[in-house]
């Protein structure tokens, strides 16, 4: 146990070291904005003939958190933690066989600890502060200089929310990230091993993608064609990009997905694979875990536009159809190609349709939302059927099945759907402050942009983080620990005594 | 004295304790079984792996009773427990050496 922490001492230590030679540091002078996760702002780099400058001159009124945006998105946080603890962690949960029931509660559980605090420590200041286009920097490490009056800038200029909020708001997405990955390797892996890839993964993989895709200086630096190409400059790469991802589609779901991909194949299959029952204990915990995750949802995509707006009920109104076309589109599928609709398959369907929606939610239109979760919930049945057996790998509870297909569905079909033809709202130009002209297969490429970063960054990481937990203390469990489940050998405890 | 065990339905239980409740017999010990006979299995599907499940969900019954009682309490449950479709169990009859009711003592036929 010993040389356990110290392990981990030393690799927290060394990951900072890392980040540190990766990032030369020249972000000496704090800039006082604030970090947001956003849609990337199309700069029309014509004459600046529509900019009217003078029209942005803020009256001089110190500017302050509105009360109404800070209450919704204490309640939004509030709610993505109900998506991961117990949303997530039983939706899972009730996926594993009996005896491996509380290993995978204690993956998710420890996983969302270990990842608030490591947020506090260094996450939030390396993804959200500025740097290069791909880390952030360590003027915040350890929140410092975060006070109850420093604001987070929202995507309207002169609206902000406090700072606090938003580091806690950001910091259930980088919780609940690595929390997905378990579901890839579940009913084999080593309880200190997740651990050990979490803190890796989490350093090398989310905090760079988050900052890649969401980092930008706020909608207040652009007040004109030149100001915005200087702002647009210290935004991270994808979003200089022009990839859009509203609430985490590349972030949250491909970058989890591909992880949970990569680590089921350097894993292994679980003893028994097509051989013995390895069916779900209990799909009643799974439906219940997948409706809190469907609820949390409501915080994760609606929470992601940082105002209580008429935005934002957008983003609700599609984030709702979207999860339920999904499920009918699962439900559908499965009936007419296997016979029997299930439950497991609706609330597949469901949480399918939320991951592909979460990138579009803030440009799609109603009808677009229930278009890309229909073809979700089809693609996603047919990834973790007919794909996944063809492939042969063991992805225990379909992260990549789920996750990483429908969130690459979901980026790439952001481009079709934000189109102001087919309904969507089109990319707001924060320069001219009106709707920028939209081309699809522009925003085609943007997006592949994110897809294929996020695959290859992953991808890249995941793979090293692996060899490397591998390496200094093994990935897998013994054959008779497996046999005998996690709960017992890993935890000392059952789930059920009944 | 004969040791009757019956392998039934989970469903026509109530329908078997009734049968035999109504002969006098004053007590059953029922267990939660799994097995399998002549009805087959199913199979299940979880986000397309299936698993076939062979044994199906049964109940067990054990009932002692005297010499002479036994075949009607066969016969009874027996009726109790039919629809006429396949799955519906079994009944083992099997000579019972000792009865004793832990209670008084008391052994053999008084014992039931």
């Amino acid at each position: 146990m010993k040389s356990l922490i110290s392990t981990f001492m030393l690799f927290s230590l060394l990951s900072f070291v890392g980040v540190a030679a990766a990032e030369p540091a020249s972000s000496a002078v704090e800039i006082k904005t604030l970090a947001n996760p956003s849609a990337p702002v199309t700069v029309s780099m014509e004459a600046s003939a529509v900019v009217a400058t003078s029209a942005e001159a803020a009256p001089a009124v110190v500017p302050s958190a509105n009360k109404g945006d800070t209450a919704w998105m204490i309640v939004a946080t509030i709610l993505v933690i109900l998506m991961v603890i117990p949303g997530l962690a039983l939706f899972y949960g009730g996926m594993v066989r009996a005896k491996n029931m509380l290993s995978v509660l204690m993956q998710v559980f420890v996983i969302f600890s270990l990842t608030a605090v490591l947020w506090a420590i260094f996450g939030y200041s390396v993804a959200f502060t500025e740097g290069s286009a791909f880390f952030g920097g360590f003027d915040k490490l350890f929140l410092k200089g975060i006070t109850p009056e420093s604001l987070a800038a929202t995507f309207s200029k002169g609206v902000y929310v406090p700072e606090y909020i938003y580091v806690a708001f950001q910091l259930t997405f980088s919780a609940i990230t690595p929390a997905l990955i378990v579901g890839a390797f579940a009913e084999r892996v080593k309880f200190s091993a997740v651990l050990l890839f979490t803190v890796i993964w989490f350093t090398f993989s989310y905090l760079p993608l988050a900052h890649m895709v969401w980092y930008w200086a706020g909608p207040d630096a652009y007040t004109d064609a030149a100001a915005a190409e200087k702002a647009g400059a210290t935004a991270g790469f994808l979003f200089q990009k022009g990839a859009l991802d509203f609430a985490g589609g590349t972030v949250v779901h491909i970058n989890a997905g591909i992880a949970g991909l990569v680590g089921c194949l350097m894993i292994g299959k679980r003893i028994g694979f097509k051989k013995e029952s390895l069916a779900p204990h209990s799909v009643t915990m799974t439906m219940v875990g997948a409706s809190l995750l469907w609820v949390g949802w409501f915080g994760f995509n609606v929470g992601s536009n940082l105002e209580a707006n008429g935005l934002a009920a957008l983003v609700f109104v599609n984030t709702l159809l979207a999860a339920a076309a999904a499920t009918l589109g699962w439900v559908f599928a499965e009936w007419l190609l296997r016979g029997k609709p299930s439950m497991l398959g609706g609330a597949s369907g469901a949480v399918a349709g939320l991951v592909a929606i979460t990138p579009a939610c803030g440009w799609a239109g109603p009808a677009g939302s229930i278009l890309l979760g229909l073809v979700a919930g089809v693609v996603c049945f047919w990834s973790v059927t007919s794909l996944k057996s063809k492939l042969g790998y063991d992805d225990s509870l379909d992260a990549f099945g789920v996750h990483g297909i429908g969130g690459i569905l979901g980026a790439l079909g952001t481009a079709v759907v934000a189109s102001p033809a087919l309904g969507g709202t089109g990319v707001w130009d924060y320069v001219s402050n009106s709707v920028a002209e939209y081309s699809m297969i522009g925003q085609l490429i943007s997006q592949s942009w994110g897809v294929i970063v996020a695959i290859i960054w992953s991808g890249i990481v995941s793979y090293l983080a692996y060899k490397f937990v591998d390496i200094v203390i093994g990935l897998r469990v013994p054959e008779e620990v497996e046999r005998e489940g996690l709960d017992v050998s890993s935890h000392g405890e059952t789930a059920y005594h009944l | 004295m004969k040791l009757i065990t019956a392998v039934v339905k989970p469903f026509k239980l109530d329908d078997v304790r009734e049968a035999l409740s109504e002969l006098g017999v004053s007590g059953v010990t029922v267990t939660e079984v799994k097995g399998f006979g002549r009805q087959k299995g199913h199979t299940e599907l979880y986000r397309g792996a299936e698993y076939v499940v062979d044994f199906l969900p049964k109940a067990k019954i054990e009932v002692a009773v005297t010499d002479e009682r036994t075949d009607i309490a066969v016969a009874a449950i027996s009726k109790a427990a039919s629809t006429g479709k396949i799955g519906d169990g079994k009944i083992f009859v099997t000579a019972l050496e000792q009865v004793i009711r832990i209670r008084t003592g008391e052994t053999g036929d008084e014992a039931l």
